[in-house]
C-alpha cells in the first residue's frame, strides 16, 4: 500500500468520525486544526485506523503521534 | 438500519455513527426521554452509541452523564443538576473495574463474608438513594475478570475473584426480584457470549479508562436499548411464522406429512424441532403466534399434525394459509387478533417474501434471517424482540386474551344484534382513581398506546405518582372482565379541574377492548366524579398523530360539542349538568 493509499483510507475514517463528507487533511493537520478532535475522539480514531488497517499501536506510541503525518508514518512502520 | 440488528455490523457503527444518528432523527413519533448514565468508567462512546439504538426503538434521549467514576457520589450525595433533570431512566455502568477489594489468601472466610457485604452495601445504598426519583434503575452486574491468578480453581476457592464475582451476581439478582423498578444488564452474560479476550482492551482501560473494549461497546449499548424499549412497552407481542422450510424441512404440500423433516431422527429435522421448541417457549411466556403460509389450508394445518412436532395447530392464534401475498396477510394476522402491525415479527426463509413484508408494511419486524434454520433462534434472541422487563401476568396471559377474543369473535357472528352479543358477554369493569399498585401499568400504557389516544400525552412514572396523589386531577383507570375472561387494565382517563371544569389530559384505551363500550362507562365514572368535586363542565381535546385518527371523532360521538378547531386538531365541551348515563351492557363497580 502506498502511502497515498493509506492516506486516502485514514483521510475516510476522519471524514466519517467527525461525520463530514469533504474533510480534507494534510501531513501537518493536528488536533488543534479540527475543533472535534478531543481526547476521545483521538481513541475513536485510533481504534477505527487499528480495524481497518489491522494494526495495533502500542500504549505508548499513541502519545506521541503530534499530527496526522507523524500518524502514517507510523503506520508505514506498522506494516512493513 | 440492518446494521443495528443482529449480528451487529460494529465498526460500521462505530464509524458512522454521526450519520446514522442524523439519519435516525428525521424519524416522525419519537418519544422523548431523560436518560442518566452514572458511570464507574468513561461512558462517553457509550452515551453516543446508545443515543442511536434508543432512536432506531423510537426513544430520542436526553443525557445525563455523571462525571467520570462519580456514580457513587452523584448516587448517594445528589446534585442539582440530576435533580433538575428528572430523568426517566438511571443507567449504572460498572464493572469488575469497579470492585474495591477482591480476597486475599490469607483471609477467612468471615473476612470474605464481610468483603462481600461491604461491596453490596455500597449498591444497595446507591439503589436506595436514587430511589427517590422513582424511575427505573438499569445496573450492569459484574463481567468476571481477565486474569485469575488461580485458574479453575479461582471460580470455587473462597478467594477467587470469579467466585467473588459469582457471590456478587447472584446477589444482585436476590435484589432485582425484590426492588421495585431495578433491573439488572446482565454484562456476566454479554461478555462472556462475547469472549471475555475481546470485551477488556487492557490498552483502552490505561489509556482512557473505557472498561470495556471499543468493539464491545455497540453490543453493550444494544443490550441496554433493549431493557429500556421493553420498559417502555415497546416489546413485540407476536410471532408470525412460515411454514415450509421454517417450521419444518421440505414443503408439505408435495413432500406429504411422513416426508416432511421434524423430529430427531436426522440432523435436519433435529436442527428444526430445536426451533419448535424455542418458538414453543417464546408462547408458553406469553408470546403470541401466528402462521403466515403460501400453502393449502389443509396442508398446512396437517403439517402440525406431525407426532413428532413440537407445535400444535392450536398453539396458533392466528393461521393464514392460503395463496394471497404475505403483506395482506400479515395485515389480516394483526387484525384478527387486534393489536398494531408495529407488534409483529416475521420470520421466512424465503428473502422475496420478506422483501414483500418489509417493503409493504416497513412497520413490520422482519429479520434477515437467511436460509438455514440453524440461524433462526439468534436472529429472535439477540434482537431482543420480546425481552420482557419482568414476567408478569399480563404477559403470560396475553396469549390467552387473544385467544378468547377468538372466541368472543366466533361467538359475535352468531347473534342478531351486536348489542345482544354485547350483553352475552357478562362485562364488569372496574372504574377507579389511581392507585399506587397499577402505576407502572398506568405508565405503560400512556407510553405505548397510539391509536385509541385523543392527546398522546406521555407520562413518566413520577409524573403519574403526583397525579395520583393530587387533588386537583380526576384520574381513573379501568379494567374490564368478560365470561371470557379479564382483559386487565386497560382504560386511562386523566382530567385536570380548574376553575369548575375538567380539562381532559388524557384520554386512552388499548385497543384490546374497541367496540365494547368500555369508553362510555369510562365517560359515566368520570362525569360522576365531577359532579362530586362542583365541576360543571368537559373540555376534551383532540390531537393529531399519526396513528390515532379512529379517536378523532370520539367527543362528538359522547355529544361534545365543538368549541374550536385548528387544523385537524380540535376542541371540545360538554354541559354535564343534565348527563344522562351513556352505559347500557358493562357493570361497574367504582370507588
Amino acid at each position: 500500500m502506498t502511502r497515498k493509499e493509506l492516506f486516502d483510507g485514514v483521510q475516510d475514517i476522519f471524514r466519517d468520525i467527525f461525520d463530514e463528507d469533504d474533510m480534507v487533511i494534510e501531513d501537518k493537520t493536528s488536533s488543534d486544526d479540527i475543533e472535534d478532535w478531543d481526547s476521545l475522539n483521538h481513541i475513536n480514531l485510533v481504534s477505527a485506523i487499528e480495524k481497518e488497517f489491522e494494526i495495533r499501536f502500542a500504549l505508548g506510541e499513541l502519545m506521541a503521534l503530534k499530527d496526522v503525518g507523524a500518524m502514517i508514518d507510523l503506520m508505514i512502520e506498522k506494516l512493513k | 438500519m440492518q446494521h443495528l440488528e443482529h449480528p451487529l455490523d460494529v465498526n460500521k457503527i462505530l464509524r458512522k455513527k454521526k450519520s446514522i444518528k442524523k439519519y435516525l432523527l428525521l424519524q416522525d413519533d419519537l418519544i422523548e426521554k431523560n436518560i442518566a448514565i452514572l458511570g464507574g468508567s468513561t461512558t462517553s462512546e457509550l452515551k453516543n452509541i446508545l443515543e442511536i439504538f434508543l432512536l432506531k426503538n423510537g426513544i430520542k434521549p436526553k443525557f445525563y452523564e455523571s462525571e467520570y467514576n462519580k456514580y457513587y457520589e452523584d448516587a448517594l450525595f445528589g446534585s442539582d443538576e440530576l435533580d433538575k433533570f428528572n430523568p426517566d431512566i438511571i443507567y449504572i455502568h460498572t464493572t469488575n473495574q469497579n470492585i474495591i477489594k477482591y480476597p486475599e489468601s490469607k483471609d477467612t472466610s468471615e473476612d470474605v463474608a464481610m468483603l462481600l457485604s461491604n461491596e453490596m452495601q455500597r449498591y444497595k445504598s446507591i439503589w436506595n438513594s436514587l430511589s427517590k426519583f422513582d424511575c427505573a434503575i438499569i445496573q450492569n452486574n459484574f463481567d468476571y475478570a481477565k486474569d485469575r491468578s488461580l485458574g479453575s480453581l479461582d471460580c470455587y476457592d473462597i478467594h477467587g475473584k470469579t467466585y467473588f464475582i459469582n457471590k456478587l451476581n447472584d446477589e444482585f439478582s436476590l435484589n432485582a426480584r425484590k426492588i421495585k423498578n431495578l433491573y439488572i444488564n446482565d454484562i456476566n452474560y454479554l461478555s462472556s457470549y462475547i469472549g471475555l479476550r475481546y470485551w477488556f482492551d487492557p490498552s483502552l482501560w490505561y489509556q482512557a479508562k473505557y472498561a470495556i473494549s471499543m468493539e464491545s461497546i455497540p453490543e453493550l449499548a444494544f443490550n441496554i436499548g433493549k431493557i429500556i424499549s421493553s420498559i417502555f412497552g415497546k416489546s413485540k407481542k407476536c410471532l408470525v411464522l412460515d411454514l415450509d422450510n421454517t417450521c419444518w424441512g421440505g414443503v408439505i404440500g408435495d413432500d406429504g406429512l411422513d416426508r416432511i423433516h421434524i423430529g430427531t431422527e436426522t440432523a435436519i429435522s433435529e436442527s428444526y424441532t430445536a426451533f419448535q421448541k424455542y418458538v414453543k417457549e417464546l408462547k408458553n411466556r406469553g408470546v403470541t403466534l401466528a402462521v403466515c403460509s403460501k400453502n393449502d389450508f389443509e396442508n398446512a394445518k396437517e403439517g402440525f399434525s406431525h407426532p413428532e412436532s413440537i407445535l400444535k395447530f392450536d398453539d396458533f392464534t392466528s393461521f393464514k394459509a392460503n395463496w394471497n401475498p404475505k403483506n395482506h396477510n400479515i395485515l389480516d394476522i394483526a387484525k384478527s387478533i387486534n393489536i398494531g402491525v408495529d407488534s409483529l415479527v416475521f420470520i421466512d426463509d424465503n428473502p422475496v417474501e420478506r422483501d414483500i413484508v418489509l417493503s409493504q408494511v416497513p412497520s413490520v419486524s422482519v429479520p434477515d434471517v437467511g436460509s438455514d434454520v440453524v440461524e433462526f433462534i439468534a436472529h429472535i434472541d439477540r434482537n431482543g424482540y420480546f425481552e420482557p422487563i419482568s414476567i408478569a401476568d399480563d404477559d403470560i396471559n396475553r396469549s390467552q386474551y387473544y385467544e378468547d377474543n377468538k372466541k368472543r369473535a366466533k361467538k359475535q357472528a352468531t347473534f342478531k344484534s351486536y348489542d345482544e352479543f354485547l350483553v352475552s358477554l357478562d362485562m364488569t369493569a372496574e372504574i377507579k382513581s389511581f392507585s399506587s399498585v397499577y402505576l407502572d401499568r398506568i405508565t405503560q400504557l400512556t407510553n405505548k398506546t397510539n391509536q385509541f389516544n385523543l392527546t398522546t400525552k406521555r407520562y413518566t412514572t413520577g409524573e403519574i405518582d403526583t397525579i395520583t396523589l393530587s387533588d386537583e386531577y380526576i384520574k381513573v383507570y379501568g379494567k374490564l372482565t368478560d365470561k371470557y375472561g379479564s382483559n386487565g387494565l386497560i382504560a386511562v382517563s386523566i382530567g385536570r379541574i380548574e376553575n369548575r371544569a375538567c380539562h381532559i389530559d388524557l384520554w386512552l384505551m388499548s385497543c384490546r377492548v374497541l367496540k365494547r363500550d368500555m369508553e362510555f362507562a369510562m365517560l359515566d365514572e368520570l362525569v360522576s366524579k365531577c359532579k362530586d368535586q362542583d365541576v360543571s363542565e368537559i373540555i376534551g381535546y383532540y390531537y393529531k398523530s399519526s396513528k390515532n385518527s379512529m379517536v378523532s371523532d370520539l367527543y362528538e360521538k359522547f355529544g361534545f360539542n365543538l368549541l374550536e378547531r385548528n387544523d385537524e386538531d380540535s376542541v371540545w365541551k360538554l354541559d354535564i349538568t343534565n348527563y344522562e348515563i351513556k352505559n347500557k351492557f358493562i357493570g361497574v363497580k367504582n370507588d
